[in-house]
């Protein structure tokens, strides 16, 4: 039965391999025996291993040729034995040796290098070069050298079939010019298991259909016609979809949120005045967050609405708002500062800045990007998301705050929200807000919120009423949701990353 | 934020009770301060910048000793007549025109309490006096100084006197330029024609505010009893807050209270005045915005519980508070009093109907359709480098808008996205191809704005292996185009990032959107890529305009 259903799977390529292995084990042998592409007999052949009906070995083999000059010394002798032949026991200069043994100078300079070495010669170094014979380069002269007897080898010769002193004799040979070369050759064999043998054995059919065509369709030929199975359980090559970038995927999500709970979408300029990012919210001109290590400036000077007048008057004294204000000479220079939005509080700013009163109650979101001038580092980034919400609503209160944010942090998957203590310079009461985590059985905290203060909500909206805001960081929970720990890999781009990230899932 | 050591068991003898490490712990959060370690004997806790009357072993524990109901109410402090005066030269004015002062007796400076006494003194000159600027506080040994003490200010060269920490005598220019605190705050003075100092009957320097005190007359040491202390700046009122912190502080460390006159050339006023402000509470405006039904006898109760008083409708606001500015600044700590944990959360019946911004859906809608397309998306940041806007896309001419102040080197806005797509491009070769990704975002340009700078949403279709061509990018745009029911017409331009010849403006109905062309060889190498790339850039946001009306 189970060769039943491998035999059904076999590919035509490995039936028309298999009846060949019966008699021949090599790949070049095979290929020849089939007429196939050496390709296709690979595949066949790797095939086959897989499913276990053979063995694959290959075997890296050197194999030494005889170059140019190795086969006309084969020929005509070799070079040293000519030198020899045109030395005497008399002290010759080489260059009449040289003119005499017809050699060229490089040939001369090799057999210097291997007769010396044979004590074949003696050298005078003087004003020129005087050369003689020595006894036992007379005695070299008759017999036959190592290198004539490895000549008369039958080539192509495998390197590692020869002795060690062979092997030796092949590395000197390899220096001299053209002597020989060595090259590097696969060699592939097979050898059938019990499985392959028996598959072997077979009579196989090889007219079976491998893809379905539109001839086939056409013609109505597939009637008659015999379906190899594939083996649908195998791996298939990974394929590419096009894909939102992930962090996008959770955005998505955390504005769907607000939107099903009937919050207007706020989007605006990341450039901004330290008017509307700042002042307008109240925050001290002489704050430390407003330094310069803190926030990004521009150079130029922002056109103010005439607003601005009446922020002044609220920052030096409260003006209508029943506050006493910060009591500093607020600086005009100040505000008209550029600089890229340090929240997105700003954009909550503005929208209070264009709401009457029939439009009450209302509702706001933004999820925007926010920059901070810090160096990029495992948990900071100068630029990064908030999340932005606003209620504004005359009866508004802090437990409403609550039940808003309770709702929205239920929906990502935290069931447990908690109010704590924290100053913010536009918002009293402030807040910190804090979730639960299922996994870490701990508080985790998120960002901030409050009750706007009535010197931020009276000159912009024209009169006071509860405005209650939050501004939350995503970060965490998003690079948590992916397992991101260094949080600058959300933006790394890098494209592996973002084909293989598992969609947002909620 | 700034944050202060609190020694534990001076701590707890201030507070009058030792709770439980646990509810210690929460509590400390639970008072709106964050609780960073505590290690030993030693707490370390972070206080918000609001409550800076908090940043020591007394301010902190009257705090916390009220919170948790052992000593509530407003603390009363007894301030004594010292009939010893200040002189406050006119020629201050100015400089650095006012100060607040008082004399404390009756202390004790072993090791542990000058470190308490520096602790409040630095914490208070880095966030309340803005280091110094706003706020300098000087603390001396009466023992070592004369009444009547003489605010005035003189010309750099005349002052000389031996500063603390230095084994000379130093002239103020000497101080500014060799001493360590001179260095650090000389920009404080740096500009003036004369420095601020105070000089006793003796005519001896005692300091030159807000930089040193001198070494004769201002080093507090284990033999003194009796303080003077005077803060200097440039606004009465900061001055009286400040000094109120200090004096309370040494009160509570045992020390008693004595007042001085201060002699202004407009009139005299004495310091420190330890009355507490009056704040009218409305109670049914706190319960509004609260969401609670607080009768009065509760608010009281909760008001006490944050060291407040109450009187006649009126709440009494200890002179040491530098944050209520407003009625809310009380409800907020009424809500602390009554415990954040305890508010229970509350979804109102209110109908609105929330609205997705249309673009944002126009945006989603592109991006749909470009995935579906098979490209990726990629979200790159918006401050890069200069080079890569500029010279590495064959554009060295552009000048992109910088920022003034940005520590890292990405420090410009980008002015088109196609620069970031190269870069990811470029650090991707590792990776299969075909790589054929987009990306929305916003780009910034100079324009005629509230900010000078106009910023444009755009998106930019990059296509890169080694079969693709300026027919593939196009087919791309004209699928997007199409399916937005418009059609756009290619133009042929030239644009320096693009070959020669392969290039063209993007437009529909005359209208040029953008750009479309094969990236130019060189700027290939640039990126030090062997890849072939084609991409369109176009302005989303007028797109948006031209498809989604229609």
């Amino acid at each position: 039965m189970e060769l039943d259903s491998l035999i059904r799977k076999l590919h035509p390529l490995e039936r028309a391999v298999l009846p060949v292995l019966r008699s021949h084990t090599e790949l070049s042998a095979i290929t020849s025996a089939t007429k196939l592409q050496d390709i296709e007999v690979m595949r066949a052949l790797q095939w086959l291993e897989n499913k276990k009906a053979l063995t694959i070995h290959s075997e890296t083999k050197k194999i030494i040729f005889l170059d140019k000059n190795g086969l006309r010394y084969k020929k005509e002798g070799l070079p040293e034995k000519a030198f020899l032949n045109a030395l005497s026991d008399e002290f010759k200069g080489l260059n009449v040796v040289t003119k005499k043994s017809k050699l060229s100078r490089e040939e001369v300079n090799a057999c210097l290098g291997v007769l010396r070495r044979r004590g074949a010669v003696d050298i005078q170094k003087g004003e020129t070069v005087q050369l003689r014979i020595t006894e036992q380069g007379k005695k070299v002269q008759q017999e036959r050298t190592p290198e004539e007897l490895f000549l008369h080898k039958h080539f192509p010769l495998e390197l590692n079939i020869l002795s060690e002193e062979e092997q030796k004799l092949v590395e000197d040979l390899k220096r001299r010019k053209e002597f020989l070369t060595l090259t590097e050759s696969k060699v592939i064999t097979v050898t059938l298991t019990k499985l392959g043998q028996e598959l072997a054995s077979l009579k196989i059919s090889t007219d079976v259909v491998n893809r379905l065509t539109t001839s086939l369709l056409k013609t109505g030929e597939w009637k008659e016609k015999e379906f190899r199975a594939y083996d649908v359980e195998i791996n298939v090559p990974q394929k590419h979809a096009g894909k939102k970038h992930f962090e996008n995927e959770a955005l998505e999500y955390i504005k769907s949120i607000w939107l099903e709970l009937g919050f207007t979408e706020m989007t605006g300029n990341y450039v901004q005045s330290a008017f509307w990012d700042l002042d307008a919210l109240f925050v001290p001109q002489d704050h430390p967050a407003r330094e310069m290590q803190d926030t990004f400036y521009l150079g130029g000077k922002a056109k103010l609405p005439e607003l601005w007048k009446k922020i002044k008057e609220v920052h030096e004294n409260g003006a209508d708002t029943g506050s006493k204000g910060w009591r500093y000479q607020f600086s005009k220079e100040e505000t008209e500062q550029i600089l890229l939005r340090t929240h997105t509080t700003v954009l909550s700013a503005q929208t209070l800045a264009t709401l009457k009163k029939e439009d009450l109650p209302a509702k706001f979101f933004a999820v925007g990007k926010v920059f901070r001038n810090e160096a990029l580092d495992w948990k900071h980034l100068f630029e990064f998301y908030q999340v932005e919400g606003i209620v504004i609503d005359p009866n508004a209160n802090l437990k409403h705050l609550k039940g808003y944010l309770t709702q929205f942090y239920k929906k990502m998957g935290f069931s447990k929200v908690r109010m704590r203590p924290a100053h913010f310079p536009y918002t009293e009461p402030s807040l910190e807000v804090d979730v639960f985590h299922p996994v870490k059985k701990q508080w985790v905290e998120l960002g901030g919120a409050g009750i706007f203060r009535p010197e931020v909500v009276k000159p912009l909206l024209g009169f006071d009423c509860p405005v209650i805001a939050w501004g939350q960081g995503m970060g965490r929970i998003i690079s948590e949701y992916w397992n991101i720990t260094d949080i600058r890999d959300i933006n790394k781009n890098d494209l592996k990353q973002i084909r293989e990230m598992r969609l947002w899932l909620k | 934020m700034p944050s202060i050591t609190l020694n534990k068991k001076v701590f707890e003898q201030l507070v009058g009770k030792e709770l439980p490490l646990e509810e210690l712990k929460d509590r400390i959060s639970m008072l709106g301060t964050d609780l960073e370690d505590i290690k030993d004997n030693e707490i370390h806790v972070e206080v918000f910048p609001n409550r800076p009357d908090m940043l020591s072993e007394q301010g902190f524990a009257r705090a916390f000793s009220s919170f948790i109901g052992v000593k509530t109410g407003l603390r009363k402090y007894a301030v004594k007549e010292s009939n010893q005066k200040i002189i406050i030269d006119s020629s201050v004015k100015g400089i650095r025109p006012y100060t607040a002062c008082a004399i404390v007796k009756g202390l004790q400076f072993d090791e542990e309490n000058l470190r308490q006494v520096i602790q409040i003194q630095e914490k208070l000159h880095v966030t309340y006096g803005r280091n110094r600027k706003k706020a300098a506080i000087g603390i001396y040994p009466m023992e070592k100084i004369t009444f009547p003490i003489t605010y005035r200010a003189d010309s750099p060269n005349k002052i000389k006197f031996r500063p603390l920490e230095s084994d000379r005598e130093m002239s103020a220019l000497e101080i500014l330029e060799e001493h360590k605190a001179g260095k650090e705050y000389a920009h404080l003075l740096q500009r003036l024609a004369k420095y601020p100092i105070f000089v006793d009957a003796k005519g001896e320097i005692l300091s030159m505010p807000p930089i040193i005190n001198s070494d004769k007359t201002g080093r507090v040491t284990d033999e003194t009893k009796d303080v003077f202390v005077e803060c200097s700046g440039f606004d009465f009122e900061v001055l009286s807050t400040c000094l109120n912190m200090i004096v309370t502080a040494l009160a509570d460390m045992g020390g008693e209270i004595y007042s001085l006159k201060l002699e202004y050339s407009e009139g005299t006023k004495t310091t420190p005045n330890l009355t507490p402000s009056k704040m009218k509470l409305d109670l049914p405006y706190v319960n509004k915005r609260l969401g609670l039904s607080l009768s009065e006898k509760d608010a009281i109760k909760l008001l006490e519980k944050m060291g407040y008083g109450f009187e006649q409708g009126h709440v009494l606001i200890p002179a040491y508070r530098a944050d209520i500015l407003h009625q809310v600044d009380l409800i907020e700590d009424i809500a602390i009093a009554y415990g954040y944990e305890n508010f229970q959360e509350e979804i109102p019946n209110v109908a609105t109907i929330g609205e997705e911004d249309e673009f944002e859906k126009f945006s989603k809608k592109v991006r749909d359709l470009l995935v579906g397309m098979q490209l990726l998306e990629v979200k790159n940041f918006h401050l890069t480098t200069k080079e890569d806007l500029t010279t590495k896309m064959n554009l060295a001419a552009e000048q992109p808008i910088p920022l003034k102040n940005a520590i890292g080197d990405h420090n410009h806005l980008r002015n088109a996205i196609m620069p970031s797509l190269m870069k990811i491009l470029a650090e991707n070769q590792h990776h299969e191809y075909p790589q054929n990704i987009f990306e929305i975002g916003r780009i910034f340009v100079p324009g005629d704005t509230e900010t000078g700078i106009l910023e444009a949403e755009h998106l930019n279709v990059m296509l890169c292996h080694d079969k693709t061509d300026f027919t593939e990018i196009r087919q791309v745009l004209e699928a997007l185009i199409r399916a937005l029911g418009l059609e756009c017409m290619v133009k042929e331009s030239e644009h320096p990032p693009f070959i020669s010849g392969r290039s063209g403006d993007i437009t529909i109905h005359g209208k040029k959107i953008g750009i479309i062309g094969e990236l130019h060889p060189q700027v290939i190498t640039y990126w030090q890529m062997v890849m072939p790339v084609v991409c369109f850039e176009l302005n989303l946001g007028e797109l948006f305009k031209l498809a989604w009306k229609n």
